[in-house]
């Protein structure tokens, strides 16, 4: 589904991705983990193809086709959706209108409008997200788990093959988690070829999302690769130790 | 028939025309004078205007049209133009359901029930002397600035409005129930009076493109609201790019009473347009809520003025200026809380999204405060389109045109949203179309 092989990528004179490779197949969870300031952030967004990132050699692939080069919107309508960690608000833009939009930039003929406002209306109750939100500006007055639920809610509405959480559980508390990470794990089930990558610096996440495969993200490239219980050997040791212990398959 | 250029000759000869009676003519006449005497105003746009190769009335093919049959299908052409009609079925048809003759036959019957005038100005003059007399320029006067003066010297067409005391309408009353044929308009005179503990929301004009043939627009506008009245009078208009539009609009508002302009400005080679409100009863209150938008070296210089007098009132601005492709969106307006004035506030807002290097928007308040016991509230933003704005709508799919689509009718929201659904619906459209 998604490759990327020795991707680098800078800011200015800052190098921020620094040969960084991944391979992600259809149906897998993938977690990346690592300290403040080590580009996972970064990483999502070079994904989505932001223009504030230079990508200066290296590749990534989304089903075998080079996307660098293309446009934030052509590569969200490839089926690459990003939720992400401090989603921003937007005065006057009206959520209905931005998600219809959304929806209808990806189809041919407009969603009808009964249609549209059952979906959206049956799914923000799944989630527990405040029905008049949804008709209000884009996250403006909304608290940090609202604004989580209304990253999810534009998840299940834009159906993508392949989904990035970043730091999903900043602003949750337990209870909106479960809920959230339900809805997730429900849209998984119902898509099972979804791939997934999680960013996250704590663990508590991925007890609710289990991946296969977690990466430990120091300083632009994954310098260890191993499973789930790598995780709580970080949560353990810390990010310093974790990348010294053995017994782990490491990353090339 | 056309007159062209300015002088009594000319001026008797719209007289005659229009049968008017003496007393018309003599304000005619009176307003020239001053016109003669007064200069152009010295802030604004600066534009090369000969007022002697202007035309100044051009007849009619047809009077006053009261045809549905034909108001109908003008309607539909400009609905049309503006893909309001595809917009509905977009909409699956909920919402709009535009059943005009309905709403035609039931607005003249309730009219006529309701004792409510609505008809051109000239009419009123002929056949409520009075009543015109009573309100005509005495808002705003001939001698108050130059295109008052010329308005009131050549002035054609404009519609007349009363609503009598105790009375309210069931919807907008508005202008194309009466619609002039081309060529007029361009100096229109309308004069609205509400009268006591009633009621009017008018909707002038369409935001069909106004092409036109003269390339000024100077005309005047004066409401009287009675007390315990309201009054709204919004509009759209979208004038072609040769057009001047210097404009005078000015409200009295008496005791308890609610003034509300609303107001957008689009296209025009320059603009100058500041909705005047004032306040004069105790406890009255106004509002004026106004977009412009400024691309391709036009010159949008709008704004508004709140004059408070009485105790107890208040007035609110809420401004917002587009300007892109080299246009230039000013914000110029005045609010005055006089002495008498205590117990009083004003708000104002204005804020304008400039869209690329090219284009600008300055603002020039002048915010005067007479009495320590009122207050007056002052705020301004400048803003561009956020990159991060634009990314967020486009991670989801959208494309930048659509995403700078979305942020720009946004940012006019609470404009919009004071529209009649119809006209949200063609302000949309429009401004999409221009995006």
């Amino acid at each position: 589904m998604l490759n990327i092989k020795k991707l680098n990528v800078v800011v200015g004179d800052k190098k921020i991705l620094n040969d960084f490779s991944l391979d992600i197949n259809d149906g897998e969870i993938h977690a990346i983990m690592g300290p403040n300031g080590t580009g996972k952030s970064t990483l999502s967004k070079v994904i989505l193809g932001n223009k504030n990132y230079e990508v200066v050699s290296g590749d990534i692939k989304f089903n075998k086709k080079s996307i660098i080069g293309l446009s934030t919107d052509e590569i969200s309508r490839l089926g690459i959706f990003v939720s992400f960690q401090n989603p921003i608000s937007i005065e006057g833009v009206q959520n209905s209108e931005f998600l219809k939009t959304a929806i209808n930039s990806r189809r041919e003929n407009a969603i009808g409008l009964f249609e549209f406002v059952k979906e959206i209306k049956e799914k923000a109750k799944e989630l527990d997200f405040p029905e008049e939100m949804i008709h209000r500006a884009i996250n403006v007055g909304a608290s940090g788990g609202e604004r989580k639920k209304n990253e999810v809610l534009q998840l299940e509405l834009l159906e993508p093959s392949f989904i990035i959480l970043d730091e999903l559980d900043s602003g949750l508390d337990v209870d909106s988690l479960r809920k959230v990470c339900d809805g997730i794990n429900k849209y998984l089930k119902d898509h099972p070829k979804t791939s997934v990558l999680i960013i996250t610096h704590y663990p508590r996440i991925l007890e609710y999302i289990k991946p296969q495969f977690v990466h430990m993200m120091v300083c632009g490239k994954i310098v260890k690769t191993g499973g789930y219980k790598l995780a709580f050997d970080i949560e353990k040791l810390g990010y310093s130790d974790a990348s010294i212990i053995s017994g782990e398959e490491v990353h090339e | 028939m056309e007159i062209t250029g300015l002088n009594p000759q000319n001026i008797k000869k719209i007289s005659e025309i229009k049968h008017e009676e003496q007393w018309v003519l003599d304000f005619r006449l009176k307003s020239y004078e001053l016109f003669k005497k007064l200069e152009m105003p010295t802030f604004g746009p600066k534009f090369d205007l000969d007022f002697n190769k202007v035309i100044y009335y051009k007849s009619q093919d047809k009077g006053i049209n009261s045809n549905w049959e034909k108001i109908d299908n003008n309607i539909k052409c400009e609905f049309q133009s503006l893909g309001v009609i595809d917009s509905e079925k977009y909409m699956d048809g909920i919402g709009v359901q535009y059943e005009s003759e309905v709403i035609y036959h039931n607005m003249i019957e309730e009219l006529v029930e309701k004792k409510v005038i609505f008809t051109s100005i000239e009419m009123a003059m002929k056949q409520y002397p009075d009543l015109v007399k009573k309100y005509f320029s005495k808002i705003v006067s001939s001698a108050d600035n130059k295109l008052a003066a010329l308005n009131g010297a050549v002035f054609s067409g404009g519609s007349f409005i009363y609503i009598p005391p105790n009375t309210t309408l069931d919807r907008p009353l508005q202008s194309y129930f009466r619609i002039n044929s081309r060529g007029m308009g361009q100096f229109e005179r309308t004069l609205i009076i509400v009268d006591d503990n009633s009621h009017l929301h008018y909707v002038e004009g369409c935001t069909a493109p106004t092409y036109s043939d003269s390339s000024l627009h100077a005309a005047v506008v004066e409401i009287y609201v009675g007390k315990n009245s309201t009054c709204r009078y919004s509009t759209v208009q979208n004038w072609a790019p040769n057009v001047l539009n210097l404009v005078t609009k000015r409200a009295v508002v008496e005791e308890n009473g609610v003034m509300e302009w609303i107001d957008g400005n689009i296209g025009s080679k320059a603009t100058m347009k500041y909705p005047a409100c004032i306040l004069k009863g105790d406890n009255s209150s106004g509002t004026c809520i106004t977009i412009s938008v400024a691309t391709h070296e036009q010159q949008q210089d709008s704004g508004a003025r709140m004059i408070h007098i009485g105790k107890n009132t208040s007035s609110t601005i809420i401004s917002k200026s587009i300007a892109r492709l080299g246009g230039n969106a000013t914000y110029r307006g005045k609010v005055d809380i006089k002495e008498s004035a205590i117990n009083s506030k004003a708000i104002v807002k204005c804020d304008s999204l400039i869209l690329d290097k090219d284009s600008k928007s300055d603002a020039y308040p002048t915010n005067i405060c007479r009495t320590s016991l009122s207050n007056l509230e002052h705020e301004a933003t400048v803003s561009r389109i956020s990159e991060d704005n634009l990314f967020y709508l486009m991670s989801r799919g959208i494309s930048e045109e659509k995403a700078t689509e979305l942020i720009i009718l946004g940012f006019i929201e609470r404009f919009r949203e004071e529209l009649p659904m119809e006209y949200a619906v063609e302000l949309n459209q429009l401004l999409k179309r221009m995006i």
